[in-house]
């Protein structure tokens, strides 16, 4: 039955699935209600049997390669390969837009009547299915072309919302931001064609040998890039807090939970399938671009208070531990330690994994906030887990789940990556230790800031007073969304409980690539009761979950019904230090994380504006009303991105000259590029 | 005779740790020239607490209402997986220095949120700055661990003592050195000076005691006995950890004996200490206690410069 399912005609029956669930809901533009469940409907059934796809290609003893259609270009092949790795990130994928897409029957409702379901429902679709083609593409011109449908896509799918010219402008700097990605992408692509004459990732594997280090480590740095615009990396992850906002809910899940790790999957396809072996310093690069998004991601995070931005930066820090995984792995192969190599792997792929299903958990759970409450400001929200006490609960485990607390799925996967850095610091001489030790303090001071953001985030939406007349009139959000989410957090747990097992399975997928081939015994032994790294470390899931659960469980039985029961319990109003307690008078989110952005204004460059508008314009004593605005200064946009655009600006002028208006120049210009072109050809 | 120790494990740290806050109590009381209430205090006020009735807040939710046991509860688990009189408990293989510390993260969790709940002013800067405290007491935490971790070559609390047992005089220095980061950490993560002043509840500095300003009656009894579990599973950890000398390795009743005469002083001369701090410098401007939990980070950055 698994062949079936892991074959052309599977994937095939996969890919017909979401072609008709989006050519259905534009037929059904008309009648949103049709559009909505024709487009969710597909999109939830394909994404089931993706999943089946690839759990087939995940039991299957060999990769599943085949060639599907022809195609009119001789570079161009539509050629897919399901390895073990393809068919993890499919799994991933598939899995995240399952739930997604549950949810987004009931989310979608609140657009009826104001935008069309089935432009959006279309999109959604082709999206999907761009990620799953990104995911199993093996030919390097048809995987671009998988990349545009996928960016394309989500483009028009973060500015569905188009009322608002913020989305707008969030849609167009996500666009030119994934474009410019691709450029270096394309630019990487054609230099690996130049040195091995093929697009297909098996000749450019194959003819690894043949390339020279000055391009394989021009690749590197242009795909890393490339594919660390997408994945988010700092400084080039602008365009990640502004989209993930402007998206619906459902689509910011799945643009955070998996779109950003296509851009992980490419980087290990590239760098450790095709391209290996390679200097030490490409790891070493890696290592330090994942500390600096770590550290800074929650850092940026702790400053904002829209709650989707304050997501959306928390998955710029992940990918950071995702990298850090990842850059370890790299490191350790350079040094010729391939075991401790696979470690850093299967610490990189679980924590995709686990970020996936928790950060898809949050977003889903903010979008519910947001649709009931209609701000993302969270200072206007508060006290919602009496009226939504549901979300609330999904929201607090996502939270305690992606601030790495045991028995949750966050903490085994920080585990791993710790232990990999640690191996670092252990086992590396004097070269890379040093490297390795700034990975783990980042990845230690990460942890705790994590831990104060959420604390925030959930602080300010959720508990004390509502602060604003919307917040007090939430509701539990409708059957669909709350089906969606609660398997997520299920599965936040479950994947911690049994995290043994996972990393077991990852460690078979990650050890299928050639860079681990022979080679003894397996550094990290992964079993269900026990995840050991050597002899250096262990953990074991299920008696951490027991231990947690029994003091629980004993302290609970024992002080709510065993002792001093007869003290009676009264509720009266908080503290007010006899003033009237207004929530105006809670703690603010900015306030909270101010301390923080204060103890590292260095970095953060914290901005304060004061405006004090007067009863008198002349003497300025009697003030009326006064106003303050806590923030950090954007120092990408002032120190990068804006001198680059001048730059180009001035580019541009010099440029113009060039435009005489002269028919006669013209022509001359078409002479001298023929000329040069067939100098250059001959 | 295992299952003697495993309960005297569980049951150790919660029913001694008042009497660690009475004796720190004590000796402050004697660096002041007074006489002091009896090291008993704590039980009695523990006692007491437990008999009133309480008054919660309208605005509080399940959150506070729980955060009292789970907070407990954590500070349990951790008692049960740490090295507290001998090498060996039920609950070793639970894991190693990063599942302590984890673990112990999710009292501080629920404590700021609990803080958070009833939506009082006070409330809310506590858990502000006692989040912006172990956010930053983090990174010493861990890498005093892995100095150690890096001497013994494992991660295992339990292997780490036994270890420095053996070996540790080939690395003094590193060990003093993140004995030192992990004390200060110890100070950060409990609420002692320098950082916050557990005597008093000045609105204006008041870290700890701000979060726990809505609690009365068998909650706040709950929540003062778990905080001094918490001490007292800190002063252990550097105790048996730092310098593990007096474990004991395989048993007889005399080996028993000297073990517990040994960490008893350890612990006692751990609170002496604590006394002393407390008695002779002021507490620390709030902006001022980044740098003292940068030290520390730096301390061990240094600590494994000597190891390697």
């Amino acid at each position: 039955m698994t062949e079936f399912f892991a074959s052309s005609r599977g994937f095939v029956v996969l890919l017909l699935l979401f072609a008709i669930g989006a050519a259905g809901s534009l037929l059904f533009n008309k009648n949103d209600r049709q559009a909505n469940y024709w487009s969710n409907l597909f999109a939830c059934a394909g994404s089931l049997w993706g999943m089946f796809v690839a759990i087939g290609a995940l039991v299957a003893p060999e990769p599943v390669a085949f060639t599907l259609g022809f195609s009119p270009f001789s570079l161009l092949r539509f050629s897919f390969l399901l390895d073990r790795l393809a068919a993890f990130f499919l799994f991933v994928i598939s899995l995240i837009a399952f739930f997604c897409s549950i949810y987004a029957i009931d989310y979608v409702k609140h657009y009826y009547g104001k935008y069309g379901i089935g432009t959006l429902g279309f999109f959604y679709n082709i999206f999907i299915a761009g990620m799953l083609l990104v995911a199993s593409a093996a030919n390097g011109l048809f995987f671009l072309v998988a990349w545009e449908i996928m960016s394309v896509a989500s483009f028009f799918l973060v500015i569905h919302d188009r009322d608002e010219q913020e989305n707008i402008r969030a849609g167009l700097l996500y666009l030119i931001m994934t474009h410019l990605g691709t450029a270096f992408i394309i630019a990487a692509f054609l230099l690996l064609y130049r040195s091995t004459g093929s697009f297909d990732f098996s000749a450019i594997q194959s003819g690894g040998a043949a390339i020279s280090p000055v391009v394989k480590n021009a690749v590197f740095v242009l795909s890393l890039i490339g594919f660390g615009t997408k994945a988010g990396i700092i400084p080039l992850h602008v365009w990640l807090p502004a989209a993930h906002p402007a998206a619906p809910s459902h689509i910011s899940g799945l643009m955070s939970g998996v779109m950003i790790k296509t851009g992980i999957y490419m980087m290990i396809r590239v760098f450790l399938d095709l391209l290996a072996p390679f200097p030490l310093w490409w790891g070493v690069v890696l290592l330090i671009a994942g500390a600096v998004s770590a550290l800074l991601g929650v850092l940026y995070a702790l400053a904002e208070h829209d709650i989707k931005k304050l997501l959306a930066y928390h998955s710029i820090e992940n990918i950071g531990i995702i990298l850090l995984g990842l850059g370890s792995a790299l490191t350790f192969l350079s040094l010729q330690l391939p075991t401790l190599a696979l470690l850093g792997l299967v610490a990189s792929l679980f924590h995709t994994l686990n970020h996936a299903t928790f950060k898809s958990l949050l977003f889903l759970g903010a979008g519910a906030v947001i649709n009931q409450t209609h701000t993302r400001n969270m200072e206007e929200l508060g006290g919602l887990i009496r009226l939504m006490p549901q979300t609330a609960l999904l929201f607090l485990t996502g939270s305690m789940a992606i601030s790495a607390l045991p028995p949750f799925n966050g903490f085994f996967s920080e585990w791993l990556t710790f232990q990999s850095l640690f191996q670092g610091i252990a086992a590396t001489d004097s070269r890379t230790i040093w490297v390795f030790v700034i990975a783990a303090g980042s990845l230690a001071f990460t942890g705790g800031l994590a831990l104060a953001c959420f604390v925030k985030a959930f602080g300010a939406v959720f508990l004390a007073r509502p602060r604003s007349n919307e917040a007090q009139h939430a509701r539990e959000p409708s059957f669909f969304m709350l089906a969606g989410m609660w398997p997520l957090a299920a599965l936040s747990l479950l994947f911690g409980i049994v995290s043994g097992y996972v990393a077991n399975i990852l460690q078979d997928v990650a050890g299928t690539l050639s860079v681990f081939q022979g080679f003894p015994s397996p550094f990290l032994l992964a079993e269900t009761g026990r995840i050991s790294a050597g002899g250096f470390s262990f953990v074991s899931p299920p008696v951490v979950f027991l231990l947690l659960l029994i003091a629980l469980f004993a302290v609970f039985t024992a002080f709510n019904f065993l002792f001093f029961k007869k003290q009676k319990t009264t509720f009266g109003p908080t503290w007010d230090c006899g003033a009237d307690l207004t929530p105006r008078m809670e703690i603010t989110s900015t306030g909270f994380a101010r301390s923080i952005i204060l103890i590292f204004k260095g970095i953060m460059k914290p901005t304060m504006l004061k405006s004090v508008e007067c009863r008198d314009g002349e003497t300025r004593y009697l003030p009326k009303s006064r106003e303050i605005r806590l923030g950090i200064s954007n120092i990408y946009d002032t120190c990068l991105y804006k001198p680059a655009q001048d730059l180009a600006l001035r580019f541009s002028l010099y440029a113009r000259k060039m435009q005489s208006g002269l028919i006669n120049m013209y022509i001359l210009y078409i002479l001298a590029a023929l000329l040069g072109a067939l100098y250059f050809s001959l | 005779m295992h299952t003697f120790f495993d309960i005297l494990q569980i049951l150790l740290i919660p029913l001694a740790s008042p009497l660690i806050t009475g004796v720190i109590k004590k000796l402050k009381a004697k660096f002041q020239n007074r006489r002091g209430a009896s090291v008993f205090q704590p039980y009695r006020d523990l006692w007491k607490l437990f008999h009133k009735d309480e008054v919660i807040s309208q605005d509080a939710s399940w959150i506070f209402r729980l955060a009292p046991c789970i907070v407990f509860a954590v500070t349990l688990a951790v008692g049960a997986i740490i090295p507290l009189i001998d090498l060996a408990t039920f609950a070793a293989p639970a894991g190693d220095l990063l599942t302590v510390i984890y673990i112990s993260a999710i009292g501080t969790f629920f404590l700021a949120l609990a803080g958070l709940d009833t939506g009082s002013a006070f409330g809310g800067f506590g858990s502000s700055r006692e989040m912006t405290v172990s956010a930053l007491a983090e990174g010493g935490l861990l890498f005093s661990f892995l100095v150690l971790a890096l001497v013994a070559g494992s991660a295992n609390l339990f292997s780490i003592a036994d270890s420095i047992l053996t070996t540790g005089n080939f690395y003094l220095q590193p060990i003093v050195l993140a004995g030192i980061g992990f004390f200060i950490v110890l100070l950060a993560e409990n609420g002692r000076f320098p950082f916050d002043n557990p005597a008093t509840h000045l609105e204006l500095t008041m870290i700890h005691e701000a979060m726990l300003l809505e609690y009365s009656g068998r909650r706040l009894a709950l929540m003062e006995w778990a905080a001094a579990n918490k001490l007292f599973v800190f002063m252990t950890l550097g105790a048996n950890l730092f310098f593990p000398w007096g474990l004991m390795h395989t048993f007889s009743p005399g080996a028993l004996a000297a073990a517990v005469v040994i960490f008893l002083l350890k612990i006692a001369a751990l609170c002496l200490a604590i006394a002393f701090i407390e008695s002779t410098i002021a507490k620390f401007r709030f902006f001022r206690l980044p740098d003292i939990l940068f030290v520390s980070f730096t301390l061990n950055i240094v600590a494994i410069g000597l190891i390697k």
